[in-house]
């Protein structure tokens, strides 16, 4: 049954999909469902956590069978300790989102919640694919509902967002098609573990770009703002909540387990790529005129941070490294939710048209409050934990990384106090009215939860960097 | 004395059974044409469709049964023809595509007059292609060519009362009379350098460097490529494509394929294996051409026959790849690889059909809007077959592309993957732009004028369509048999 478990985590939110799609309903009722599969997506998630065992670094819960023998391909999941708490972080945001969704009520339901919970199982089968065409399978298959929820449901510009996105990713991912390709015939087997380690400089570059697109690093961030703007807020905060980790995770898994060589040989350009993206992020988020825009080029920063972590290439930057991709995952998915939540009061996102929304609105205001400040890593906050992890690790490497980070932190401090400050204080901008309520029930239900989590985080960080065994072979 | 004046003719064994899927199809010809006359109007259309659709599946039954009972590839009727699996998978498709082509054609308004006539065509057309792939010497290629092309001109131009369906039937005519004179004059020179006939002795003739060999192989494959419309061969294509009933141009797209890219890479392994230096640049070459062409012409298409009139020159690229690759593992690629193809491109033509009896004028990009939210199965279908023409995971266009990029690297040809990477890349553009239309823009925005009514019943289109859509998503999940079938096919060729 236990290796089940893993099976049941991708196909529950399909599965869900194709209920709601298939199954003629009530509109109204179509979110619920949504919201009630993806709660107990959760609790199998949860299952799958007290299956699992911490201390080994083997991939467990692992389930195989044949696809197709000539070429060795095959469907093989299994989680890593590292793997479930990214599936974790998955099924938490993904319900957000549905909740999110439901409470909104979005035109054309059916098809709406069908694409979120067919994302939500397809993000699941990326990080638990341990064949390489499966996990390409399931990289490509986000990239369906992705395109229709930003291009049907988006906002004006979504026409250009929409294609921006898709040229950039298809480029990406086709590119590690053909790296996927050859590096699986030389090594007569698709199966990730079992497949030796390989030297060839082009294969690497073929699965980094591919991740470096998806994070997005600099400079393949091009589709980043224009889709971050774009999409429904709850599909925002997926885009970088969750799919930006997959990126990281496809570095973690494949680019840098299976490319021992060429990550040495190219340790130096990424992480000089992205200590530029940790830079340049973070000024642009300071400039950013919206606070969409703010929550979107910092997550370009944060994601050259995780990369700091990853390409530290020890276990401190790497531990660090998952920590924060849930830390962050859970930080921009709240944010792009609360910015939802504000816009849906101010019908605008203009930082220049809002403000003092804090008064009389208790609830908003300690919420943005407390997110913030966990995402500009006060210390004892989770985001300070990961960061001085990742920090420490990529010192290692050099003082000078560290410093650059050092000095991204500050910058983070400085565009998250702004964002607050623009939103809650100051004068009351001409988009809020008196008429702006606070968070309702139902959206405090929502987000509550997720800040709570990162304040269980904060008091416990090791429940994540202490769990993480078997990252680096 | 009189008995020495008799001639015995020495008349070769028959084996009516290797020739059957062909003459169950020819059969379903010749009672359609007899229909044509004795049955009254009314009932002429339902006995026509029948009739075919009978025929079809009586073909598709004897394929499979003949791929069953031919595990050891051997020749048949004085060595004319081969009875083997790699001719009788490829009979199944064709007979297939013939079956789901009669679901598409139902509801087209035909005239009246020539619906029976235009059954029997599709029934021959489709019998000419099965003679033609079991071909085993230049005379049988030549006469079975010659015999589905000519069915399928008159298809063509079948309803003189659309526009440019006259003039889609001449060109084809025109142009495909060309590839046909430059493929028989090639076997000429064939024959005259190696005095053979059979694809087998040609290739044990052994007269590898021999200039006029080497340019009737040359005229051969540009024969074929106009066939299988592979650039620069492809310059019928799009407007035969557009101007043809669209029923005609989905089953062009997919048993025309299959027939062309089954026989050119039979041909060129068995009779050419001295020149597989030569010939397989060459395709090699017509397959980056095709990629090329077919790709950048498409996306500035408007009109969606013509915008996957060039998608289908870019697919015969990608086919092209595993011929040029020239290996077991191409074989199989090329097999498995036209079974989703085939299915996507008779769904895809068969989902246009749809809106066009609705609208009533050609499709374009611009009144496909809003057709996703009005019509949801065929929306959907169609968003599927774009997919998997893009090669996305969840269609066997996926696995497809998979494996044809597989055989290109088994054959130390990286920079052909590189060519296919990037050809699908530029894809990405034009097919997305399909789902765009459909689904993101809203109808009303664009004030299209209203049909009127609501959409006719076309039941056996939806049910054409839902075969389509069910073998382009169960070729994803259920590789492994279709890959075993296209191995003990791919075993007929000589690897």
């Amino acid at each position: 049954m236990t290796s089940w478990l893993t099976t049941i985590l991708i196909f529950l939110p399909v599965a869900g999909a194709l209920l709601v799609w298939l199954v003629p309903m009530p509109a109204k009722s179509v979110g619920s469902i949504a919201a009630l599969v993806s709660l107990v997506e959760i609790a199998v998630w949860i299952a799958a956590v007290e299956h699992f065992d911490f201390g080994s670094g083997e991939l467990q819960l692992a389930q195989q069978r044949p696809w197709f023998r000539d070429l060795g391909v095959s469907y093989h999941v299994g989680q890593f300790g590292y793997s479930l708490w990214l599936v974790g972080l998955t099924v938490v945001c993904g319900a957000a989102a549905c909740l999110y969704a439901w409470w909104v009520g979005r035109e054309r339901p059916r098809a709406y919640f069908g694409l979120l919970l067919f994302l939500t199982g397809a993000v699941v089968g990326v990080f638990v694919a341990q064949d390489l065409l499966l996990f390409y399978a399931f990289f490509e298959a986000m990239l369906i509902p992705l395109y229709v929820l930003i291009g049907v449901w988006g906002g004006a510009a979504r026409m250009r967002a929409t294609i921006t996105f898709v040229v950039y990713t298809v480029a990406g991912s086709l590119l590690m098609l053909a790296a996927i390709v050859v590096y699986g015939l030389q090594q007569g087997t698709f199966d990730l573990t079992r497949m030796g380690t390989s030297s060839n400089d082009w294969l690497f570059l073929g699965f980094a770009i591919a991740f470096a697109v998806k994070a997005p690093l600099w400079p393949f961030h091009g589709w980043l703002p224009d889709a971050y703007r774009e999409s429904p807020a709850e599909v925002s905060a997926l885009l970088s909540g969750v799919i930006s980790k997959v990126a990281a995770y496809g570095f973690l898994r494949i680019a840098i387990r299976q490319f021992p060589g060429p990550t040495h040989d190219f340790r130096v350009p990424i992480l000089v790529l992205a200590s530029i993206g940790l830079v340049y992020g973070s000024l642009l988020a300071f400039r950013a005129p919206d606070v969409r825009g703010v929550v979107a080029y910092s997550s370009l920063a944060q994601m050259g941070l995780i990369t700091y972590g990853l390409f530290a290439a020890n276990s401190l930057g790497s531990d660090g490294a998952v920590l924060q991709m849930v830390n962050h995952g859970l930080i921009s998915t709240t944010l792009f939710l609360l910015a939802g939540m504000v816009e849906r009061r101010a019908a605008t996102g203009e930082l220049k048209l809002l403000g003092g929304m804090a008064r009389g609105r208790p609830a908003l205001a300690t919420l943005l409050m407390t997110t913030g400040v966990i995402a500009l890593a006060v210390p004892l906050s989770s985001n300070f934990a990961g960061e001085f992890l990742i920090l420490a690790g990529v010192f290692q490497q050099g003082w000078a990384w560290a410093v650059i980070g050092a000095v991204a932190i500050v910058l983070a401090a400085m565009y998250m106090l702004r964002l607050i400050s623009a939103v809650l204080h100051e004068r009351p901008g001409p988009a809020v009215t008196e008429a702006a309520l606070d968070l309702r029930g139902a959206e405090l239900a929502i987000v509550v939860p997720l800040v709570g989590l990162l304040l269980a985080l904060s008091a416990w960080p090791a429940a994540i960097s202490g769990h993480v065994a078997g990252i680096l072979p | 004395m009189t008995h020495s004046l008799i001639v015995y003719v020495n008349r070769p064994h028959v084996d009516w059974f290797a020739l059957s899927p062909s003459l169950a199809m020819l059969a379903a010809s010749g009672l359609l044409l007899l229909v044509a006359v004795f049955v009254p109007r009314r009932a002429r259309k339902a006995a026509a469709a029948m009739g075919a659709g009978a025929g079809f599946v009586a073909a598709f039954v004897l394929a499979v049964v003949l791929a069953a009972k031919s595990p050891h590839g051997t020749t048949a009727i004085a060595d004319s023809i081969f009875r083997d699996r790699w001719a009788a998978v490829a009979q199944v498709l064709i007979a297939g595509c013939g079956a789901v082509a009669v679901l598409l054609s139902w509801g087209e308004r035909w005239r009246e007059e020539h619906v029976a006539e235009y059954y029997a065509l599709l029934a021959a057309a489709g019998a000419g292609m099965a003679f033609f792939v079991q071909a085993s010497n230049l005379m049988t290629l030549f006469l079975g060519l010659e015999w589905f092309s000519i069915s399928l001109y008159v298809l063509c131009a079948i309803d003189i009362d659309l526009i440019g369906s006259l003039e889609a039937g001449l060109k084809y005519l025109i142009i495909g009379a060309v590839g046909s004179a430059t493929l028989l004059f090639g076997s000429a020179l064939v024959y005259g350098s190696t005095g053979q006939l059979g694809f087998d002795k040609i290739g044990a003739a052994g007269h590898t460097h021999d200039s006029l060999l080497v340019l009737g192989l040359a005229m051969v494959i540009a024969g074929l490529a106009f066939k299988t419309s592979a650039a620069p061969f492809h310059m019928w294509t799009p407007d035969a494509y557009t101007g043809a009933p669209t029923p005609v141009t989905a089953f062009m797209a997919s048993a025309t394929k299959v027939a062309a890219l089954v026989v050119s890479y039979r041909l060129l392994v068995t009779a050419f294996p001295g020149d597989e230096h030569l010939w397989t640049w060459a395709i090699a070459g017509i397959a980056c051409a095709s990629l090329a062409v077919g790709n950048i012409a498409a996306l500035v298409q408007k009109n969606v026959k013509r915008l996957l009139a060039y998608s289908s020159v870019s697919h015969a690229g990608f086919m092209l790849i595993p011929i040029a690759a020239a290996n077991a593992l191409g074989g199989r690629a090329l097999l498995y690889y036209l079974i989703p193809y085939c299915a996507m491109s008779l769904g895809a033509f068969g989902v246009i059909a749809a809106r066009e009896r609705e609208l009533g004028v050609p499709v374009t990009l611009d009144n496909l809007a809003g057709f996703g939210w009005e019509r949801p199965f065929f929306g959907v279908s169609m968003w599927v077959f774009m997919l998997g023409f893009l090669g996305f995971p969840l269609t066997g266009g996926f696995v497809g592309k998979f494996y044809a990029f597989a055989a290109a690297y088994r054959h130390g040809w990286w920079w052909l993957i590189v060519a296919g990477v990037a050809g699908t890349i530029v894809s990405a553009a034009y097919y997305l732009a399909v789902v765009r239309a459909m689904y993101f823009r809203d109808a009303a925005e664009l004030q299209l004028a209203p049909a009127g009514g609501s959409p006719p019943r076309d039941l056996p289109l939806a049910a054409g369509v839902a075969v389509c859509l069910a073998v382009t998503v169960g070729s994803f999940f259920a590789v492994q048999p279709l890959i075993d079938a296209a191995h003990s096919a791919a075993s007929a060729l000589p690897f």
